[in-house]
């Protein structure tokens, strides 16, 4: 197979003008999609026989906990990749996800919280579940605190690179949580290999939140990953010509 | 519509639970937009330095 195409992507300026054409083929079709999955989730949709109007909060929960894990593990492999391979825009990626992961992290948490609360009686139980998923928060605050507490951008890059691999392992412990130990969370709602136990009205809306959640979340880290990539690049020629021919 | 609102007793769970994600997805959009025209602005202002000297 030919990687050269891949390689083109380590190229700061590269990256920089194929992010910013990019952007906006995901932030509008992400828009629409989470307004869209919203208005089927919260106005469509039948409510659940067991959980009522309550089990609405699926529609927010789930895609956010979807993207705290699928960030954190995009996180962790353009660190790899930055760390073998010393691409820059590697690093400039992984450290544009952390954030966006750690606000996800605590939607998740917070919308869990609001949803345990009516169906277990507590906002929180010291579940493996939930511990483990307090943990990926807890990563994704390392990965920062570690990036900004080290002044030299390289170094900082391959400490905090060190940390995000680590931190991976935390991922499939969260994710297969519920079926390794008896937890309080429910098992996944859905999953590729088996029908759905939803109807249409329930669960199409949370295909479109899932994509749009997914679409959006690489528009903001591509956005904040070009705005890295020009911080870092102090010298570049390419720079002076990039700002005056993309948007 | 009101009956739509109270989600059948659920409303103080199901709306703060929304807006949390709406809250996140609003702030995540514009705090990118952000640090790229800040970036670009502060890139300009490099280059307008250099040129002078």
């Amino acid at each position: 197979m030919n990687w050269v195409w891949l390689h083109r992507f380590g190229s700061p300026p590269y990256f920089y003008r194929w992010a910013g054409r990019i952007v906006p083929w995901l932030a509008w079709p992400a828009a629409l999609l989470i307004l869209a999955g919203l208005y089927g989730g919260l106005v469509l949709a039948p409510a659940d026989y067991q959980q009522g109007d309550g089990y609405r909060i699926i529609y927010v929960h789930v895609p956010s906990a979807w993207l705290s894990l699928m960030i954190y593990t995009v996180m962790a492999l353009a660190a790899a990749v930055g760390l073998i391979w010393r691409i820059k825009v590697a690093h400039a990626v992984a450290a544009s996800c952390a954030p966006i992961g750690a606000w996800f992290t605590g939607v998740g948490l917070v919308t869990g919280m609001l949803w345990g609360q009516p169906m277990w009686g507590t906002y929180w139980e010291w579940d493996p579940r939930l511990v483990f998923y307090l943990v990926l928060l807890f990563f994704y605050m390392g990965y920062s605190g570690l990036r900004s507490a080290i002044d030299d951008t390289t170094r900082a890059d391959r400490a905090a690179a060190v940390l995000a691999i680590v931190g991976a392992v935390n991922v499939p412990i969260v994710h297969y949580s519920v079926i390794w130990w008896n937890s309080l969370h429910q098992p996944p709602s859905l999953a590729l290999t088996s029908k759905p136990t939803m109807p249409a009205s329930m669960y199409v809306p949370l295909l479109l939140l899932f994509l749009g959640f997914t679409l959006f979340f690489y528009a903001v880290m591509l956005t904040r990953a070009r705005a890295e990539v020009l911080r870092r690049e102090r010298g570049g020629n390419w720079i002076r010509a990039a700002l005056e021919t993309t948007r | 519509m009101s009956e739509w609102f109270a989600m059948n007793g659920y409303a103080r769970y199901v709306w703060p639970s929304v807006a949390a994600a709406l809250i996140a997805l609003v702030w995540n959009a514009l705090r990118a937009r952000s640090l790229l025209k800040q970036a670009r602005a502060e890139v300009r202002r490099r280059l307008a330095s250099e040129d002078e000297s």
